[in-house]
C-alpha cells in the first residue's frame, strides 16, 4: 500500500515582500514565515526586476541570514590591527567614541575625515551625510567597479550600461553581450537570454572565456583581453566602408554635423564651432550657410571642410569619425592578430549588424513627438542591442573601448529605438548629468558643509578638484590630473594614499561593507602594510583611527579600531531610490524598499540609524531641526519618508503628497512605506506608450522628466560622438589655459583625452615584457556567489570551497600541465601558487579564476583548514595599485587615464608548475574570530518546521 | 564503489557461516559426521555465531538499524528483503535441527528433512545476499551471472574449511574433510579467476557521451563540478583503487583465501593427523583474511555508472 | 512499497532545455531550500563551516565541456531524479520506503519507514539519491509533491520550486505522459531525448538538446558588406564613396 502524504501542507505563517540583497540586483522577494523564522524564500512575480525568479544566491538567503559569522555587538579593538582582538562595547559607548573622533575633526578640518563605502546601498543617504559632515573625501565603489561604463555612457549619450539601461529585450533581433560574466542585472539577462535563443535571436558573446552565458550563445569570440576596443573599430570600419550606418539618426540626434575647429597649435583646435549665443554651429546645405547645429529646419552637413567667418577652417564632428575610423589602421585584416579574431569573422558579424539593423527594422505603430514638436505616427527601430560590463571597463583603455561601443551603437542608430538599447528612467540625463563635484579648496571649511554633493561630473579643467599647485583636494585624488573624470572617485587608492599622507594624512577612515583588506583590494599584501604602518616617531597608525561598518567578520573587521556591526538585509529597512541606484525598467521608473521581516537577535542596528544617528550626534544640518533635535528620530525609516532633497523629491517617488495621490513630486506622505509594503515593497511607473522610445528626444518624455526632477532641462539631449570636454583637457596639456597640468602628466592627457574614441594596448601590457609575462590573467564573478559574502554561506560554499584556475587546455599541454597540477603564478609583484584545472573555452593566452572564493584564515567562521583558505587563491595579490616605473621615475595608477578606473583585468602573467603540495600561496597569519557564535558541526535547517506539523 | 566495512564483514562472515552450516546439515544427516553433541554444540553455535555477527554487522550499515524488521516486506522484488527474510527463515529448521542433534545426538527422518530445509534455505540466502549485487545493472563488474556463483562458491569453501577445524578438532576429520576443502576452494578459486578475467576483459558499457545523452559531438569532459567537496554519491560510488593497488590485493587474496589454505589441506593430508588441527587453524585464519581481502576488491573494483557524471569517461 | 505501478495515471516530471542553461544553480539551492523544510525535511549539511562541507541536495548543476578546439562547446548538466518508469532504485528497495506513486508516477521516499540501506541509491545510474548523514535516510528529488497540489500555494505556485526559480526558463514541468501537455510537445519539437537510454529505467524527464550554434563552424554565412579597400576598385576609393554617399541632404 502506498503511503498517504499530505500534499497540501501548510507553507507558512505569513509571507512577507521585501527586496533582496544577496547581490545588488535587488529582485523582489517574499519571505516565507513559520514560527518568526525564515522558511523559504522565492521571487515576487509582480516584481519588475526578476518577475517571480530568483537566482541561486537569493534562495540560499536563509544561510546568508543565519549565519555564524554576523556581528554580535559593537567592538572596540584591543590587540593590534590585524590581530582580530577585540573587547565587546555597548551602542553608547561606540557612538560617543565615533562622535568625539569625528566631532574633533569637524571642527578643525572636516577633509580628514575619508568616508567611503563599498557595495551599493544608499549612496544617496552616504553622500549627503558626506557633504554635510563637509568632507569631499566620500565615494562608493564605483571607481573600482565599472566607472569606466558609467563615464562613458553618461558624457556620450547620457546613459549607460551597468542599471542604466537594458536592451529592448521583447524586440531586439541580435544581441551581443561584451564581457560579462554575471552583472548587476543577474536575473534579467538570465530570462531574457532564455527567450532570446527561444525566438531565434542571435546571441554573441565577446569574452576571452567561455561559460555561463557565452556557453549557451550562438556564437562565442574568444577576444584576447584588452583588444575589444580594436574589434569594435573594426566592425566600425566595416560598417563605414559599406556605408551601413543610419546618417537620418546621426543628423538628428548626435552631434555628427556640430563643426569642430581645425586649428592646429591654437587654443580653440577641436572646440565646436559656436555663435555668439554660445550655440554650436552647423552648415546648412540647404540654404549654404552656418546654422545654429539645433535648429530643426536646418539640412546639415555630415562631411566637408568650411571655413568660419575668421578664416578658422571646421568640419563636422562627423567628417572626423569617417576619417579615423575608414582609416586602414582599423581594416579586419590588420586588427585579426592582436584581438585573435580572424578577419572574416569580423566581417560577417559586421554584415549580421547590418542586417538585423537595416533588414529587420522594427515599427511600432505608436504616435510621438519629437524635442521639435513634430509628430510621428510611428516608431522604428533598428533591432540590435548590446549590453558590456567589467570585461570592457576594468582595463586602463576601458572608457574609450566602451565610448566605441556606444558609437557603433549609435552609428546603427540603435540607442532607445524599438529593439535597441534603451535608458532606464531617470536616464537619460543631459551630457554629462547637471551636477559638479565639490570640495574645491575654498569649499573645504571647519564646521561647514560642502556646497553639493562630493561627486559628480566635470566639464572641463576648470571642474577639477585641485589646489592652485595642482595638489588633488581629495584624499583619493579623484578629479585630479591622475584621474581627471573620475565621475566615481577611486575607492582603491584611499587606503594607499591616506597611509602615505599624499596628498595628505587623514584623522579616520569611515567605512561601510568594503572587503578592503582582501578581495577588493589591488595587491592585498601591500595594503594590509598601510593598515597597520606606524610612524616611527610617534608609534601611532599611519592612518589613526578606522571606524568600519559590517555585518559579518570579514577580513576588513580585524583592520578596524571601532566595528560597528550591521543588521543583516532581511532586519532593516532599507530604500532602493531613484535618486541613486534605482530599480527602474525601460518601460518605466521604479524604486523599492526593504522592510525588517525578521527582528534581528543580537546587539546590532541597520548602519542607516547608526549614521543618521551620528549626524544628530554631529548636529550636521539636515540632520536636526531647528531645536537641534534629531530631525528622524524614528530612524531610517522615518529619513525614508520625510527627507525632502528637494522641495517635494525624497527618497520614495510614490504615494506622495498628503494623500498619497502624487508620483514624483510631493508632499510626504506619512503612509507611504505602508503603501510600498501593500505593493510588494516596490513602486513601478509605466510610462504612457508614446514616452517609451527615443527619450532623449521625446518631447513628452522629457517635459515629464523635467517635471519630476529627473533632469534639469526639457532640451533635447544630443549624443556626442565627439566629446568636446575631453577635448579641453587635451587642449590644457597643450599648454592653453590657466589650470596647467604637471609635467608628468601633459603627455598622457594629451595621448589619452582623445575626443573621439581609440583603442590603446592596456598599460601594463605596454609596460612589461611580453616574453616574461605572456598571459592574461583575469577574473570571473560565480554566478552563485557574491564577491566575498558568500563563501560564509553553508549552502552555496558546498558549490565552490575552491577556486582553480582555469588555462587553456591546449595551452597548458604545451606548457607540460596537466589538470589539477599546483602552479606558481607570476606577475610583475611577486607570485601565488594555485591548482590549475584544462579548458577548452578559454583564449589561448589567457589564464582565468572565479573571483573573491578565497578567504583569510580564521574568517567568516569558517575552520581554518576550509578549502577556501587552504586552496583558495586571489589574483587580487599580484594586481598593483601603480604600475611598474615608467622612465622619469613616475608610476602612474594602474588604471584608467579618464576616470581612474581599477585597471584589474590588465594583470599580466607566466605560469610555472609548482613543487608538490597542496596548499594555495601566500598564506596570511590567521585571523582570531571575535565573541561570534561557534559554528555548528552539522546543520538540520528545517527540522524545526517538520516537527511543528502535525 | 566504496568498500564499507561492515558490508565485507556481513558478506564474508555469514557467507562462513551458512557454508558450515551447509556441510554440518549434510554430512549430519548422511552420517559422515557423528551427530555428537559437542560437535553439534559447537558447530551449530560457530554457523549461527558467523551468520548471526555477519547480519548484525549489516545493520551497522543502516541509518535506522532499529527499523531493520521493515526490511523483511518487500520479498517481492527486492533481494535484499528475501536476502532478510531467508536469512531468518533458515533460523528455524537450522535451529530445530541444532536442537535435535544436541539434545537428541541423532537425526533421523525428522532431522533429514529439517537438514534439508536448512541447507536450501542457506543457500538461497547466499544466492540472495549475492543477487543484491548482481541485480545492479548500474555496477557492470557485479551485474553478471558469475557472482551469485562466486558467492556461493566462497560460502561453502569457507564453510569447508571450518568444518575440517572443527571435525578435526574432535577427531573426526581426515582427508576427506581437507579433501573436500581443497575441492571446494579450488572450484571457488576457479570461479573467483573467471570472475577476474570476465571483468577484465568486459567492455565498458556506457560513456560520458551516453550519460548526458549527447553523441556525436565529441568527448565530455567535467570542467566545473557541481560541488567542490564529494557529495554521497562520489564518497559512496566514488571509490576508486588504483590498477596496481588492485593487482597486488588480488595476488594476496589469491594467496590468503586459496593457496595457503589449500596447501595447509594438502599438508594435512600428507603430514598426518597430529599436524592437521594446525594446518587447518592455519587455514581457517589463512582463508579468512583472504576472503576479507576478496570481499574488499569486490566492491573497490566496482565501477558504478554514475561516475560519469564526475568526470569518469567510461564506466 | 516497493513493485511498481503497472501504469500511472499520469507521468508528472520536468523537461530540461540545455540549450539555454546558464549552470546559475538557482534551481538547486531553491530545491534545497524549498525541501530542507519541506517533504523529506530537513536535508542535513555535514562540517558546514569546516573543511569538507557536504550536505544532501536533490539537484545538482554540473558543468562540461564537449568536444575539442573551435568545435567545443560548454554545457551546464542539470541533473535530479528523473521520476523513472521503470527504476530498480524502487524495486531494491527492502522495506518499500521506495515507492512510485501510481497517481502521478513521482518516485517518493518515505523518511519514516527508510532504513538508509542505501540500497537504491547503488540502482539508481544517475546520482538522483542522496543519503542524508544525519538523518540516516535516503533523499531525493520529490518532484515537489508538497507543492505541486498545494492548495495553500497560488495556482501558478503549484509547480516545483527549482521551475519556479530558473531565470532563464531552462525547467518546464509537466505531464509527459499527456501528449498535448506543453513539455510533451516541447519534447516533440526539440528531439527531446532520455539519459542512459539503453539501461531501461524509462525516464519520465527529458532533456531537450542545445540547439546548432551559429558560428563560422556551423555554416553562419551572411555574405560580407560590399567593401573595396581604397584605391582598389576604379578611380574611387572605397572612402571617397562613402563620403559622397554621407554627403547626401539630410532633414533634422
Ligand atoms: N581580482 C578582482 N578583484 C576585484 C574584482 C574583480 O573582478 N577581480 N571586482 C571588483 C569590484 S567590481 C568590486 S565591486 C569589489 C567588491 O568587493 P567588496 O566591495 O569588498 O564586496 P564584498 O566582498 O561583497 O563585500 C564587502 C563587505 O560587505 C559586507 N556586508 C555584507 N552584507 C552587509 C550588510 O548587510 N551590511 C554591512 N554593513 N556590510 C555587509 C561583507 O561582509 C563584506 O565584508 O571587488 C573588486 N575586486
Ligand atoms: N553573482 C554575482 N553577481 C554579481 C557580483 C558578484 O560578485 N556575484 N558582483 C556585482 C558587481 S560589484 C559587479 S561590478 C558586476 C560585474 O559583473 P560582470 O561585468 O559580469 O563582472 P565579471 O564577473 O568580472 O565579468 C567580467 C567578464 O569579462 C570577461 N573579460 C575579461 N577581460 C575581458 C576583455 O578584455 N574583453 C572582454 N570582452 N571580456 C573580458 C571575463 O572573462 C568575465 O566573463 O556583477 C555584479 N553581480
Ligand atoms: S539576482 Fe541578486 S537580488 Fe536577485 S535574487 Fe539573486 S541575489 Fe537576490
Ligand atoms: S532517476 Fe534514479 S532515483 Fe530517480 S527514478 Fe530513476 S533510478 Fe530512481
Ligand atoms: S535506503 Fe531507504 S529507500 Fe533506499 S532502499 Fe534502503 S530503505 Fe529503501
Ligand atoms: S522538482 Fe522539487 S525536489 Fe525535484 S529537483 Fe526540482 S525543486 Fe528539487
Ligand atoms: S536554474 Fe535554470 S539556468 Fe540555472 S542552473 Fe538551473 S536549469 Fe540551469
Ligand atoms: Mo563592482
Amino acid at each position: 500500500m502506498q503511503p498517504k502524504i499530505d500534499t497540501s501542507p501548510k507553507v507558512a505563517d505569513d509571507i512577507k515582500t521585501t527586496t533582496c540583497y544577496m547581490c545588488a540586483c535587488r529582485c523582489g522577494i517574499r519571505v516565507y514565515l513559520q514560527n518568526g523564522e525564515v522558511r523559504y524564500i522565492d521571487g515576487n512575480r509582480d516584481h519588475p526586476v526578476n518577475k517571480g525568479v530568483i537566482c541561486g544566491k537569493g534562495s540560499a538567503g536563509i544561510m546568508q541570514h543565519t549565519s555564524p559569522a554576523r556581528l554580535r555587538a559593537p567592538l572596540l579593538r584591543v590587540g593590534e590591527r590585524g590581530s582580530g582582538e577585540f573587547r565587546e562595547i555597548s551602542w553608547t559607548e561606540a557612538l560617543d567614541l565615533a562622535t568625539s573622533w569625528l566631532g574633533e575633526i569637524r571642527r578643525t578640518d572636516p577633509k580628514k575625515l575619508a568616508f567611503f563605502t563599498g557595495r551599493d546601498q544608499s549612496q544617496a543617504l552616504t553622500g549627503w551625510w558626506a557633504s554635510q559632515f563637509g568632507t569631499p573625501n566620500f565615494a562608493a565603489h564605483g571607481g573600482f567597479c565599472s566607472v569606466n561604463m558609467a563615464a562613458a555612457g553618461l558624457y556620450t549619450f547620457g546613459g549607460s550600461f551597468w542599471e542604466f539601461g537594458e536592451p529592448d529585450w521583447e524586440r531586439t533581433e541580435y544581441f551581443m553581450l561584451w564581457g560579462v560574466a554575471e552583472d548587476h542585472a543577474s536575473n534579467p539577462i538570465k530570462s531574457a537570454l532564455g527567450k532570446l535563443k527561444s525566438r531565434g535571436v542571435k546571441v554573441v558573446v565577446v569574452n576571452p572565456v567561455r561559460t555561463g552565458y557565452g556557453a549557451i550563445a550562438d556564437e562565442w569570440i574568444g577576444i584576447r583581453p584588452g583588444t575589444d576596443g580594436l574589434f569594435v573599430a573594426a566592425l566600425i570600419h566595416e560598417l563605414l566602408t559599406s556605408q551601413k550606418i543610419d546618417l537620418d539618426y546621426l543628423a538628428r540626434y548626435t552631434n555628427a554635423h556640430w563643426l569642430v575647429i581645425q586649428n592646429p597649435g591654437a587654443h580653440d583646435d577641436g572646440l565646436f564651432a559656436r555663435d555668439d549665443d554660445g550655440q554650436p554651429l552647423a552648415w546648412d546645405k540647404g540654404s549654404g550657410e552656418f546654422a545654429s547645429a539645433k535648429s530643426i529646419d536646418i539640412a546639415p552637413a555630415l562631411v566637408g571642410a568650411f571655413t568660419l567667418d575668421n578664416g578658422r577652417k571646421a568640419v563636422p564632428a562627423f567628417q572626423l569619425v569617417a576619417d579615423r575610423y575608414l582609416s586602414l589602421d582599423y581594416a579586419p585584416d590588420r586588427v585579426a592578430d592582436e584581438t585573435g579574431i580572424p578577419a572574416a569573422t569580423v566581417r560577417r558579424i559586421a554584415a549580421e549588424l547590418a542586417e538585423a539593423a537595416f533588414d529587420k527594422e522594427v515599427t511600432l505603430d505608436v504616435p510621438w513627438t519629437d524635442w521639435a514638436g513634430r509628430a510621428h505616427d510611428q516608431m522604428i527601430g533598428r533591432p540590435v542591442s548590446m549590453h558590456a560590463m567589467r570585461g570592457i571597463s576594468a582595463h586602463s583603455n576601458g572608457f574609450h573601448t566602451c565610448r566605441l561601443i556606444h558609437l557603433l551603437q549609435i552609428l546603427l542608430g540603435s540607442i532607445d529605438c524599438p529593439g535597441g538599447f534603451r535608458y532606464k528612467p531617470p536616464f537619460p540625463k543631459l551630457i554629462p548629468p547637471h551636477v559638479k563635484p565639490t570640495g574645491k579648496p575654498g569649499e573645504v571649511k571647519p564646521d561647514t558643509p560642502l556646497p553639493g554633493p562630493p561627486l559628480g561630473f566635470i566639464e572641463g579643467p576648470e571642474d577639477l578638484l585641485i589646489d592652485d599647485q595642482g595638489v588633488p583636494t581629495r584624499i583619493d585624488k579623484a578629479y585630479s590630473w591622475d584621474a581627471p573624470m573620475a565621475a566615481h572617485g577611486l575607492m582603491h587608492m584611499v587606503i594607499t594614499n591616506a597611509a602615505l599622507g599624499d596628498p595628505y594624512p587623514v584623522d579616520v577612515l569611515f567605512m561601510y561593507m568594503a572587503n578592503m583588506s582582501w578581495n577588493s583590494s589591488m595587491n592585498v599584501p601591500a595594503v594590509l602594510g598601510h593598515l597597520t604602518d606606524k610612524d616611527p616617531k610617534t608609534d601611532e597608525y599611519k592612518i589613526p583611527k578606522i571606524i568600519y561598518s559590517d555585518a559579518y567578520y570579514s577580513e576588513m573587521v580585524a583592520y578596524a579600531d571601532l566595528v560597528l556591526p550591521d543588521t543583516t538585509y532581511l532586519e532593516r529597512w532599507d530604500c532602493v531610490s531613484l535618486l541613486d541606484r534605482p530599480v527602474s525598467q525601460a518601460d518605466g521608473p521604479a524604486d523599492a524598499i526593504r522592510q525588517p521581516v525578521v527582528a534581528p537577535d543580537r546587539d546590532v542596528r541597520p548602519f542607516q540609524d547608526v549614521l543618521l544617528d551620528l549626524g544628530a550626534r554631529l548636529a550636521l544640518p539636515g540632520f536636526v531641526d531647528d531645536a537641534g533635535d534629531p530631525r528622524y528620530p524614528g530612524g531610517y525609516s522615518d529619513y525614508i519618508v520625510n527627507h525632502e532633497r528637494a522641495p517635494g523629491i525624497g527618497p520614495l517617488a510614490a504615494w506622495r503628497g498628503t494623500d498619497g495621490g502624487e508620483y514624483g513630486r510631493g508632499a510626504p506622505n506619512k503612509n507611504q512605506l505602508e503603501r510600498y509594503i501593500e505593493n510588494g515593497c516596490f513602486h513601478y511607473h509605466e510610462l504612457p506608450e508614446n514616452m517609451r522610445f527615443y527619450k532623449h528626444a521625446n518631447r513628452d518624455y522629457l517635459d515629464w522628466a523635467k517635471g519630476i526632477g529627473f533632469i534639469g532641462s526639457s532640451e533635447p539631449i544630443v549624443f556626442q560622438l565627439y566629446s568636446e570636454t575631453l577635448q579641453k583637457f587635451r587642449l590644457a596639456a597643450c599648454g592653453h589655459g590657466t589650470i596647467q597640468p604637471p609635467d608628468t602628466h601633459r603627455e598622457r592627457i594629451e595621448t589619452y583625452f582623445d575626443p573621439l574614441p581609440f583603442w590603446y594596448a592596456p598599460f601594463e601590457e605596454s609596460a612589461l615584457d611580453g616574453s616574461e609575462f605572456p598571459l592574461h590573467a583575469i577574473t570571473q564573478r560565480p554566478m552563485h556567489m557574491y564577491h566575498s559574502w558568500g563563501s560564509q554561506n553553508a549552502w552555496l560554499r558546498q558549490i565552490t570551497a575552491q577556486n582553480k584556475l582555469y588555462i587553456n587546455r591546449q595551452k597548458a599541454h604545451e606548457l607540460g600541465l596537466a589538470d589539477d597540477d599546483w602552479v606558481w603564478i607570476t606577475g610583475h609583484l611577486g607570485r601565488v601558487r594555485a591548482q590549475i584545472s584544462l579548458m577548452d573555452g578559454t583564449n589561448e593566452h589567457t589564464v582565468w579564476t572565479w573571483n573573491a572564493i578565497a578567504k583569510r584564515k580564521g574568517t567568516w567562521s569558517l575552520d581554518k583548514d576550509a578549502p577556501e583558505a587552504t586552496k583558495g587563491f586571489l589574483l587580487n595579490h599580484l594586481i598593483g595599485e601603480l604600475l611598474p616605473e615608467r622612465a622619469g621615475g613616475y608610476r602612474y595608477s594602474n588604471s584608467d587615464p579618464i576616470t581612474g578606473q581599477a585597471a584589474w583585468f590588465d594583470l599580466r602573467v607566466r605560469i610555472e608548475k609548482a613543487e608538490a603540495g597542496d596548499e594555495s600561496r601566500p598564506q596570511f597569519e590567521p585571523l582570531s574570530a571575535p565573541h561570534l557564535v561557534d559554528p555548528p558541526d552539522e546543520l538540520e535547517y528545517g527540522l524545526q518546521f517538520r516537527e511543528a506539523r502535525p | 564503489m566504496h568498500p564499507a566495512y561492515s558490508v565485507i564483514l556481513f558478506t564474508t562472515a555469514s557467507g562462513a557461516g551458512y557454508g558450515l552450516l551447509i556441510w554440518l546439515a549434510l554430512f549430519g544427516a548422511l552420517g559422515v559426521m557423528p551427530t555428537e553433541r559437542w560437535i553439534g554444540a559447537i558447530g551449530f553455535s560457530l554457523s549461527f555465531g558467523l551468520i548471526t555477527a555477519g547480519l548484525f554487522s549489516s545493520t551497522y550499515h543502516l541509518g535506522h538499524p532499529e527499523r531493520a524488521w521493515r526490511a523483511f516486506s518487500q520479498w517481492r522484488s527486492s533481494w535484499l528483503s528475501r536476502e532478510g527474510v531467508l536469512a531468518v527463515a533458515t533460523y528455524v529448521p537450522a535451529g530445530l535441527l541444532a536442537l535435535i542433534w544436541i539434545i537428541t545426538e541423532k537425526l533421523g527422518a525428522m532431522g533429514a528433512w529439517l537438514a534439508l530445509a536448512t541447507i536450501i534455505l542457506a543457500l538461497a540466502t547466499v544466492y540472495c545476499t549475492a543477487m543484491i549485487y548482481a541485480s545492479l545493472k548500474t555496477i557492470r563488474q557485479w551485474n553478471i551471472g558469475l557472482v551469485p556463483l562466486v558467492y556461493v562458491a566462497l560460502a561453502l569453501a569457507t564453510g569447508s574449511v571450518l568444518l575440517n577445524v572443527l571435525a578435526r578438532a574432535f577427531g573426526h576429520g581426515g582427508d576427506w574433510s581437507s579433501w573436500l576443502a581443497i575441492l571446494m576452494l579450488a572450484l571457488a578459486f576457479a570461479l573467483k579467476a573467471m570472475y577476474w578475467m570476465t571483468i577484465d576483459r568486459q567492455q565498458s558499457k556506457y560513456t560520458a557521451e551516453d550519460a548526458i545523452g549527447l553523441k556525436g559531438l565529441g568527448m565530455v569532459r567535467a570542467i566545473e563540478p557541481a560541488h567542490s567537496q564529494p557529495n554521497f554519491v562520489m564518497r559512496e560510488m566514488g571509490y576508486r583503487v588504483a590498477r596496481r593497488h588492485s593487482e597486488r590485493l588480488r595476488r594476496n587474496a589469491i594467496a590468503l583465501a586459496f593457496v595457503i589454505p589449500i596447501a595447509c589441506c594438502l599438508a594435512e593430508i600428507l603430514l598426518g593427523p597430529s599436524f592437521g588441527i594446525v594446518a587447518a587453524v592455519i587455514a581457517t585464519n589463512s582463508a579468512a583474511i583472504g576472503v576479507v581481502v576478496e570481499r574488499w576488491l569486490f566492491f573497490a573494483e566496482a565501477e558504478h555508472v554514475v561516475m560519469l557524471y564526475y568526470g569518469a569517461e567510461r564506466a | 512499497m516497493t513493485t511498481l505501478p503497472q501504469t500511472t495515471e499520469k507521468k508528472l516530471g520536468l523537461v530540461i532545455d540545455l540549450d539555454i542553461c546558464v549552470g546559475c544553480q538557482a534551481c538547486v539551492t531553491s530545491c534545497k531550500e524549498w525541501n530542507t523544510s519541506g517533504y523529506s525535511a530537513p536535508l542535513s549539511d555535514q562540517d558546514p563551516y569546516g573543511s569538507d562541507p557536504h550536505g544532501a541536495w536533490l539537484n545538482r548543476v554540473h558543468g562540461y565541456e564537449i568536444g575539442d578546439g573551435e568545435t567545443s562547446l560548454t554545457l551546464h548538466f542539470p541533473r535530479s531524479c528523473l521520476h523513472c518508469e521503470a527504476p530498480d532504485c524502487v524495486t531494491v528497495c527492502p522495506t518499500g520506503a521506495s515507492y512510485k506513486r501510481a497517481e502521478d508516477g513521482i518516485v517518493l521516499v518515505d523518511p519514516d519507514t527508510c532504513i538508509g540501506c542505501k540500497l537504491c541509491s547503488w540502482a539508481c545510474p544517475y546520482g538522483a539519491r542522496e543519503y542524508d548523514y544525519a538523518q540516516g535516510v535516503m533523499k531525493k528529488c520529490t518532484l515537489c509533491v508538497d507543492r505541486i497540489y498545494n492548495e495553500n500555494l497560488d495556482e501558478e505556485d503549484r509547480v516545483p520550486a527549482c521551475v519556479r526559480a530558473c531565470p532563464t526558463g531552462a525547467r518546464a514541468f509537466g505531464d509527459l505522459g499527456d501528449p498535448d501537455s506543453a513539455v510533451s510537445k516541447s519534447v516533440n519539437d526539440r528531439g527531446g531525448f532520455d539519459l542512459l537510454a539503453d539501461f531501461g529505467y524509462k525516464p519520465v524527464n527529458k532533456y531537450l538538446p542545445p540547439r546548432p550554434r551559429r558560428d563560422s563552424n556551423n555554416g553562419a554565412n551572411t555574405p560580407f558588406l560590399e567593401s573595396t579597400a581604397p584605391g582598389a576598385n576604379g578611380a574611387q576609393s572605397a572612402t571617397d564613396r562613402f563620403f559622397a554617399w554621407a554627403d547626401r541632404m539630410l532633414a533634422r
